[in-house]
């Protein structure tokens, strides 16, 4: 059972801490990859496990995981790391290497570090790539569409249920976007104790109204049993659904904010060698555009653009249609104040 | 005794001589009666039979445990990345400010930190205790390792951060690495530079989750005990066939997975879920319930999966009764409401006592169902754990809020035990 | 037969507060029937009658209909058809707690987590009797039973028997005039039941109340009981006192349930009202006396009891002689049972004085007297 007295994971971890029990580390030519499942690690399937192991003959071995670092902690502090190479969120990128739990990147072995993206090429991840935090809402149900993501704040217009993510990420800069504050100026604001209290009290007014979600599967579902009338969502997620499912979703590109997924190397794997030669591997431009025929992400190298499929290009975050009105994720800004936000935001949902 | 008088009781068994003293027997403690029971060479070797045990229990709880609450009081990671500064601090007392002393000793600590690359760590983890630090500290560590060398009016004057009280208190706070901040962070208390104080509303958060921990395990506890009730004396009064397969039905849903089950309530309980469709169609709600992410739906699902653990126990205890007994009563004049209140349920009542207690102690540890089912302010506190377990990477929040929990779990089990008395509990 | 004498008919006008106009008849059981689910039946047309003051016996085997006779006298089943009265009352809509019936029951039912003293003053309380006279009758009724100084003990902490003199304590103390036992003796040891008996009569003769006693057991049933009524599936088989049952069973169910017997079967040859003549298997003929009426042709069980049979004098003139071959022999002390094979292939058990000796092998001839053979007719 899930429900003893402390929760099985903090004992689990905790047994795992002590006992230190010795699983053999995979053998020299497997290669262990860690995602956060659903659509998006079934698109890194095709697009690059696949490949690679068919091109160096290694084996690619899968794990699923929350996206949680308390997992990858509890590997590092063990000494037995069985997993080679995570995709993690770029805030948990800063997060595990201040911890000390993912290794600093040799960019030499990867590629030239100049041609990514600012802010995608960090020091403990490399950037996979770009994703935009959209609207996404039932056609069949809304017949009077949102046009931005900000009516999320609308519930005169837009009654009912909402999903939005359980984090304070995107939730606070929309929040001052839809209280009026400049895009430019929204980090700025944001790192004001007025502007946190600004975002805040700009939540209050729909907190009573959201359904908070977790997981990026979580968001269609949410969708599909009609118990959100709109949600936030990442593209790629809502594309799948309507591509593979055939649900009558539709998307607001209007104020989306784009983000960057990451890779990373955590700390004490036996097979860096190997990580550093897939790294290099999905960092071919013409490689790194090939996730966007699986799932209408884009590449993080902008000379990579060219090798996108034309019919994939008008659905990605990146396409012009989609950039009138949009912000970046400032991942810095993320990185020092996020465990203050997170605690501030995770006492405001508690009260 | 009475021998002289009664020859025909003389006749019968006599039970041992000390049965006399076992007149009182409530007030003869448990080990007293063992002791009668069992000579000490017994006991021993009873012991040593359940040595395996022990030690598989020491090993594979007890130490875990252990190891993972220390960390709640425990915490090097300041004394780790700041030897100098805390040897330094030793010689001061708290009022003092630090001197040029301790201001070299902190730019020699944290250079060799940068060097080291051991400082982001030590920034996160002051950050922890202390909003904002993260930044300052990585400032200063820049800023260092240029190489010139800083005064302390220098070093406040470039990160006025060196300059505040609160700051030293916290390093001070974990100079010895060992700590009260997390355990008081778990009841809403720190150590401010004016002694103990209250966390600014804004951020006290655990006392309201505690009891509402304890609220949603009392409402799930009553409602099992409601349902659980008369559904046991029903199955304790079946003939034996049919108790069994009633027994079956309920047990059933304990044979597949708390996720399992949950995920079915969330099929069960959202707005165009089977529940609403239902209630919709019978004509007893006319808009549909908010179910999903409530703590209404909450406690239906809880209720669901904990009614086994209230039932069992005080099913098992029904059986146990005989028939006889609500017949003897009726027999000598009781009508049925005074026979059930007199004499059923005082018997039934170590059942009930055990099947509360399980229930809602298994209750205070809940964590999937609220985060699947309830809403925002329907998360536990494992749920808090959880996440400062598997998000926040702060385990030793995490070892303070299930200290807590596992002081007040005990506290209330010590509180039942005293005042009804532990044999008053019957599981089997 | 003793069924049914004194006091016959309605007894229920003459009801009154006086002691001396109270009906003799205290219980009626009018044509009672209990079947279960429709068509099993416990219980078939029952007329019974338990005389005030009296110590009346159910005895029967199992499955016999004594326990659900004596539940629906209790209250805890209600007769399908018929009527009980109680009093000259019809009890039948009467649940158990109006009834005022003490009953007694076979694992004591007494409440563990009360006292004993507890468990005697139950009735009194839920009675709503006044708390200084209550506790004075607890102490008296505890007294009777010899367990004032247990009174404060838990059930738990007594032995068997203590238990059992609890529960007739509870049972009597709001002074029932009916107290109804179920097998009360059932758990004790023999040597405690054989006490436990002798002080419940002493009780019953002490107390005057009415006891209406079920036991499985044919000699508790004849050491305790005014009367005892056999049962026998479902049905009464015969009602009397003790020693008409044993002398003079009413059918050969009774003959050989209470007490040892002998049984032979034949068929009758001659019949008259007084004796008749019976044809054994072998073709010897034997004498008997006829229970109820029979021709000639009619397949007979006849019964004779063990010691009732004694060996023939050579050449003597009895009723009926049989030969017969030892085969085994028990030493009992004041007396001996011989085994011995008839002629005809059939057992027979003897009871005779222990000095003769005998050897398994001896031929036998054997005599008894036409009054002690009883023929009744078998079921075909």
């Amino acid at each position: 059972m899930r429900c003893l007295k402390i929760t099985v994971s903090a004992v689990l971890t905790a047994t795992i801490l002590c006992l230190g029990a010795g699983k053999a580390a995979p053998a020299a030519d497997e290669l262990t990859i860690m995602a956060t499942g659903g659509a998006w690690q079934a698109a890194q399937r095709q697009a690059w496990f696949e490949p690679f192991a068919k091109k160096t003959g290694v084996k690619v071995n899968e794990q699923e995981y929350l996206g949680d670092l308390g997992k990858i902690k509890a590997m590092v502090e063990t000494g037995n790391v069985p997993v080679d190479l995570v995709t993690v969120e770029t805030a948990t990128v800063l997060q595990g290497c201040d911890a000390g739990i993912l290794q600093r990147l040799d960019y030499a072995k990867i590629a030239d570090r100049t041609k990514f993206l600012p802010g995608t090429a960090l020091d403990c991840g490399v950037g996979l790539d770009v994703y935009g935090d959209v609207l996404a809402y039932d056609t069949t149900v809304l017949k009077d569409p949102p046009t931005s993501v900000l009516d999320i704040f609308d519930t005169k217009r837009f009654p009912g249920k909402r999903g939005m993510r359980k984090f304070p990420a995107q939730n606070l800069e929309w929040a001052l976007m839809a209280d009026g504050v400049p895009t430019a100026d929204i980090y700025k604001v944001l790192a004001t104790p007025a502007g946190v209290d600004r975002a805040f009290k700009k939540l209050d007014t729909i907190k009573k109204d959201v359904v908070w979600w977790d997981a990026g599967a979580q968001p269609p579902q949410l969708l599909a049993s009609h118990e959100v009338v709109m949600t936030t969502a990442w593209n790629g997620r809502i594309q799948n659904a309507v591509e593979q499912d055939n649900k009558p979703f539709a998307i607001v590109w209007k104020d989306q904010i784009v983000e960057y997924d990451m890779i990373s190397i955590p700390k004490g794997t036996k097979n860096s060698d190997l990580a550093y030669k897939y790294l290099a591997y999905i960092s071919e431009p013409e490689v790194a555009a090939q996730l966007g025929r699986f799932i209408p992400y884009g590449p993080v190298r902008s000379d990579a653009t060219s090798f996108v499929p034309k019919d994939v290009l008008p659905k990605l975050p990146t396409a012009p249609d989609h950039m009138k009105s949009y912000l970046v994720g400032d991942v810095e800004f993320w990185g020092d104040q996020g465990e203050e936000l997170v605690k501030r935001f995770n006492a405001w949902l508690a009260q | 005794m009475s021998e002289n008088r009664a020859p025909i009781i003389s006749a019968e068994p006599r039970l041992p001589c000390g049965t006399a003293a076992l007149a009182g027997v409530s007030a003869v403690s448990l080990r007293a009666k063992l002791r009668r029971l069992m000579p000490l060479h017994e006991e021993m070797r009873a012991l040593t039979l359940a040595v395996p045990l022990l030690a598989l229990l020491i090993v594979s709880f007890g130490v875990p445990i252990i190891a993972l609450l220390s960390r709640a009081v425990y915490d090097p990671s300041i004394v780790n990345a700041l030897p100098r500064t805390a040897e330094a601090l030793q010689h001061l007392s708290a009022a003092d400010p630090p001197g040029d002393d301790v201001f070299a000793a902190l730019e020699a600590d944290l250079k060799q930190d940068q060097a080291k690359g051991s400082i982001f760590e030590f920034a996160k983890s002051l950050n922890s205790r202390l909003s904002g630090a993260r930044s300052q500290v990585l400032k200063t560590a820049r800023l260092l390792a240029g190489g010139a060398a800083f005064s302390k009016s220098e070093l406040v004057a470039a990160v006025p951060f060196w300059g505040e009280k609160e700051t030293w208190s916290t390093i001070r706070g974990g100079a010895h690495g060992f700590t009260s901040f997390y355990l008081l962070s778990a009841l809403d208390l720190r150590w401010g530079a004016d002694g103990l104080t209250s966390v600014p509303a804004g951020e006290a958060v655990f006392l309201r989750v505690f009891a509402r921990t304890f609220m949603v395990a009392a409402l799930v506890t009553l409602a099992t005990l409601a349902l659980g009730f008369p559904l046991a004396y029903l199955i304790s009064n079946l003939p034996p066939t049919l108790a069994n397969l009633v027994l079956v039905l309920v047990l059933l849903p304990f044979w597949t997975s708390i996720l399992v089950r949950t995920a079915a309530w969330t099929v069960l309980l959202q707005k165009f879920g089977l529940l609403n469709d239902a209630l919709i169609a019978l004509g007893i709600a006319t808009e549909r319930l908010e179910l999903m992410y409530s703590r209404l739906g909450l406690v239906i699902a809880m209720t669901h999966i904990q009614l086994p653990f209230t039932l069992l126990p005080i099913y098992s205890v029904m059986r146990s009764i005989p028939p006889s007994q609500l017949r003897a009563a009726h027999s000598l004049g009781a009508r049925p409401l005074t026979a059930f209140r007199r004499v059923y349920l005082p018997q039934a009542l170590p059942g009930v006592m055990a099947g509360c207690l399980l229930t809602f102690i298994l209750c205070l540890g809940y964590y999937i169902t609220p985060a699947l089912i309830g809403g925002a302010s329907d998360q536990l506190i494992s749920n808090f754990i959880a996440n400062y377990v598997n998000v926040d990477l702060n385990w030793e929040m995490a070892a303070a809020l299930s200290f807590m929990l596992l002081t007040f779990t005990l506290l209330l089990y010590a509180a039942f035990a005293r005042f009804l008395g532990l044999d008053r509990f019957k599981l089997v | 037969m003793a069924r049914s004498s004194a006091a016959e008919g309605p007894a229920g006008e003459n009801l009154s507060s006086i002691p001396s106009a109270l009906p003799a008849n205290l219980v009626e059981f009018i044509e009672v029937e209990k079947t279960y689910a429709g068509h099993v039946i416990a219980v078939r047309r029952l007329d019974l009658v338990v005389r005030r003051g009296e110590f009346l016996t159910f005895l029967g085997p199992s499955g016999s209909g004594k326990t659900t006779t004596l539940n629906m006298l209790a209250g805890f089943e209600r007769p399908t058809r018929g009527t009980i009265m109680l009093e000259g009352r019809s009890v039948d809509r009467l649940p158990p707690y109006e009834r005022n019936i003490g009953m007694v029951f076979q694992n004591y039912a007494l409440f563990p987590h009360m006292s004993v003293a507890e468990n005697v003053a139950f009735p009194l309380s839920v009675r709503k009797v006044e708390k200084r006279d209550m506790s004075a009758r607890v102490r008296r009724a505890l007294e009777m039973v010899r367990l004032e100084a247990f009174s404060e003990r838990r059930p738990a902490q007594l032995s068997g028997g203590q238990q059992q003199r609890v529960a007739l304590a509870r049972a009597l103390v709001y002074q029932p005039s009916l107290v109804l036992m179920d097998e009360p003796l059932g758990a004790l040891d023999k040597k405690l039941r054989e006490h436990m008996q002798i002080e419940l009569k002493q009780l019953h003769d002490q107390l005057g109340i009415t006891v209406v006693y079920v036991t499985h057991d044919q000699s508790e049933a004849l050491t305790m009981s005014d009367r005892v009524a056999v049962f026998e599936s479902g049905a009464l088989a015969q009602i009397g006192e003790p020693d008409a049952l044993y002398k003079e069973p009413a059918n050969a169910f009774v003959a050989n349930f209470i007490g040892e017997n002998n049984t032979l079967e034949g068929t009758i040859e001659q019949a008259s009202k007084s004796s008749c003549v019976v044809r054994l298997r072998d073709n010897s003929r034997v004498k008997a006396t006829p229970i109820g009426v029979m021709v000639p042709g009619d397949p007979t069980k006849l019964t004779i009891r063990p010691e009732q049979i004694r060996l023939a004098e050579p050449g003597s003139d009895e009723d009926t002689c049989l030969e017969g071959t030892v085969e085994g022999r028990i030493y009992l002390g004041d007396h001996q049972r011989l085994l011995l094979r008839l002629a005809n292939g059939q057992e027979l058990t003897v009871k005779i004085g222990a000095d003769a000796g005998f050897q398994p092998g001896m031929p036998l001839r054997l005599a008894w007297s036409t009054a002690d053979c009883r023929a009744f007719p078998a079921s075909p």
